[in-house]
């Protein structure tokens, strides 16, 4: 522990030292302009880690993170290719794809899309401002070597493209991969992009995604996270969406043991469209945060939220959803619901919706329920044959698929829902 | 098939069956009735091992198995079927997909191979048209925004595509319309055979003008009360229970 930054950090705050500690060593190293990652570096030097005495970490710690001391993976990343499997990808198999190893593009496991533009990240850390509360930002911006930057012309419907990551352990050493990702969709354009992380071992991934959508663009970001049981995922999307454009995003949440995944969208220009459904599947310890903010920059925007989360053991959900709308956001129509299934009396589920409304002619709802199984339909079912352990199944995936029915990709439904099935499949007896 | 002897049953300590004995001969139909709080549906929940239900003293052996020992997959795996007087709604379930389930369930409990996709669809279409349900009736949630007659309708389908060797039908008749009960009626008489009995619960006679019982039992006070032929369902819908009550008392 560093004395220096223990005295100027605030009480109770968690040391982003280890992490400091390791930019000092690639320093030199690191593509791009330098402003930014030291404009960053200054902010977890001041602020440390995101911690209870921020607002909105008061449900999720990073304390775990920081009991771990992570292998300087990004620079040798490259030295160890290890001999990767990808997931299963179903009929998706076929489509363009885009894989990262442990942090660090593989050319070799790629098949580049005809329609889209990608190059390789170099040093371009966008445009946020650092902001006090960024420091999940900062994190990444600090230390992000590698990443894919995606560009789809005006007037172009590029189709799907998989966008994959495989975390894993560096011979046993935990590994800490920060990959920085962006997607711009000219105007008209469209895409699907299905993000899947996965891996073995232990390590943190720590993803951030900058998506820019011109007037009319059109994007569906459906994302699965299936890490490792061991990994921490703390990740990002910043969604910047012009007038009439659309993000439509669905995320299924089944893997790693730490998660916080956050969604920020702005809804920049007129008539234009967020969606951000999600649904978070745990057991054992498990605890997984989706926290999103939807800001409502102009008139006539709609915003929609279905956010369901299953809890077994001893896991915990964290459901934060926050809904801005600006005093020029008249017509605004915004929608979350977010429902927990409590499977056993040890889960818990936090969860705070946030609206915070400056025009005076908007439509907004919200509403959140948390219940158990029910016992009628659970006798139902098994009085007709369907052993115990089936019927929870089946009334686990009806709880489900309200939000899942969501996803109008039927290779990515399929996709989604052979990763349920496989969680299912691994459930203790 | 169904023996019975001396059963208690209480929920929250409330004693509710207070010594039934009962035995259902294979291939033979016993209609149980009685008014209301008699213990009617009490006794279809613990035949089919509904858990608010505790057991304080008694047997029941099913086909010379001892049925209280069994959870209650078991007992609809060993040929047994409740059909509910309140059928419950799954909102995200498919009706298809959730009677191919119970069969294949069932099935793989009794070494039978499992139906795939293609071939249970064949057969539930089949019964389904028997009932006189229409084929959406299978692509809808389980009964989710079903009519109470359509509810029923789907009861008597479950039991026709598991076909059970004894089938508890509690109160299927309230809330269908004449057509209806000739078709639930119809239903429960195509299974009729050796190896099929039933335990037709109801508060009226009218649905045993369908099904014609070989035996009624009227049920008071958590105990039967007296036992007869088809003509005492008639007797009881001309007197009333009061009378019948009053004699056996």
């Amino acid at each position: 522990m560093n004395i220096v930054a223990q005295k100027i950090l605030p009480p109770n705050a968690t040391s982003a030292e280890p992490f400091l500690a390791r930019y000092r060593g690639l320093r030199a190293g690191l593509p791009g302009p330098r402003a930014p990652r030291e404009a960053a570096a200054d902010l977890l030097r001041r602020r440390g880690l995101p911690g209870p005495r921020d607002e909105a970490w008061k449900y999720t710690s990073l304390r775990p993170l920081t009991e771990l001391q992570f292998h300087a993976a990004l620079t040798d990343a490259g030295d160890h290719p290890a001999p990767v499997a990808l997931p299963h990808l179903g009929a998706l198999a076929e489509s363009p794809r885009v894989v990262f190893v442990a942090g660090r593009y593989r050319a070799d496991l790629s098949q580049l899309p005809d329609q889209i533009t990608a190059r390789r990240f170099a040093g371009h850390l966008g445009t946020q401002e650092a902001a006090d509360d960024s420091q999940l930002l900062a994190l990444n911006t600090l230390l992000a070597e590698d990443g894919a930057l995606l560009e789809v012309a005006a007037g172009i419907d590029a189709g799907t493209l998989l966008l994959i990551h495989m975390g894993a352990d560096l011979s046993g050493t935990p590994a800490a991969f920060h990959p920085r990702h962006s997607v711009h969709l000219g105007a008209g354009a469209a895409l699907t992009l299905v993000e899947i992380s996965a891996g073995q071992g232990t390590y943190l991934h720590n993803p951030v995604m900058d998506i820019d959508l011109a007037a009319g663009a059109r994007l569906a970001h459906l994302r699965l996270q299936i890490e490792s049981p061991q990994a921490f995922h703390i990740g990002a999307v910043h969604a910047a969406i012009a007038e009439r454009a659309s993000y439509d995003s669905f995320s299924l949440v089944l893997g790693a043991r730490l998660a916080r995944s956050e969604i920020h969208a702005r809804l920049g220009g007129t008539n234009c469209h967020a969606a951000l459904n999600a649904a978070q599947v745990l057991r054992g310890a498990q605890h997984a945060d989706f926290t999103t903010v939807v800001s409502h920059d102009a008139p006539c925007g709609t915003s929609r939220q279905t956010v369901k989360n299953v809890l077994d053991d001893h896991a915990r959900g964290v459901f934060q959803g926050k809904i801005e709308v600006a005093r020029a956001a008249q017509k605004t129509d915004g929608y979350q619901m977010n429902q927990a299934l409590l499977l056993s009396p040890h889960a818990e589920i936090d969860s705070k919706p946030q609206l915070e409304i400056f025009a005076d002619d908007v439509k907004c709802s919200h509403g959140a329920t948390v219940g158990e199984l029910d016992a009628d339909q659970m006798f139902f079912l098994r009085s007709r044959g369907i052993p115990q352990a089936e019927a929870r199944g089946m009334l686990v995936r009806a709880f489900l698929s309200e939000a899942l029915d969501l996803v109008q990709h039927d290779a990515a439904r399929a996709l989604f829902d052979e990763a349920l099935n496989a969680w299912w499949e691994t459930q203790a007896p | 098939m169904l023996e019975i002897r001396n059963l208690h049953a209480a929920v929250v300590e409330k004693p509710i069956l207070q010594g039934i004995d009962l035995v259902v001969p294979d291939g033979e139909i016993h209609a149980i009735m009685g008014p209301n709080g008699s213990g009617k549906s009490t006794l279809a929940y613990v035949l089919s091992g509904r858990e608010d239900f505790a057991v304080t003293a008694g047997s029941v052996t099913f086909d010379g198995a001892d049925l209280l020992a069994m959870e209650p997959e078991q007992r609809a795996q060993a040929g047994l079927f409740l059909a509910f007087q309140a059928p419950v709604e799954l909102p995200g379930v498919g009706n298809a997909n959730f009677l191919r389930t119970a069969l294949n369930a069932v099935r793989r409990a009794r070494g039978d191979e499992e139906l795939d996709a293609a071939a249970f669809l064949k057969l539930a279409r089949a019964a389904a048209k028997s009932l006189h349900m229409p084929d959406d009736m299978l692509k809808r949630n389980v009964n989710v925004g079903f009519s109470g007659g359509e509810k029923k309708r789907n009861e008597v389908l479950q039991m026709a595509i598991l076909r059970p060797k004894l089938a508890i039908l509690d109160e299927t008749d309230s809330g269908l319309d004449i057509d209806a009960l000739r078709i639930v009626g119809d239903g429960v008489n195509a299974l009729r055979s050796e190896r099929f009995s039933a335990l037709v619960i109801t508060h009226h006679q009218r649905l045993l003008d369908h099904i014609v019982p070989d035996r009624v039992h009227v049920l008071a006070h958590g105990r039967i009360i007296r036992s007869g032929g088809a003509e005492l369902a008639r007797e009881l819908e001309a007197q009333g229970y009061a009378q019948v009550i009053a004699e056996a008392a």
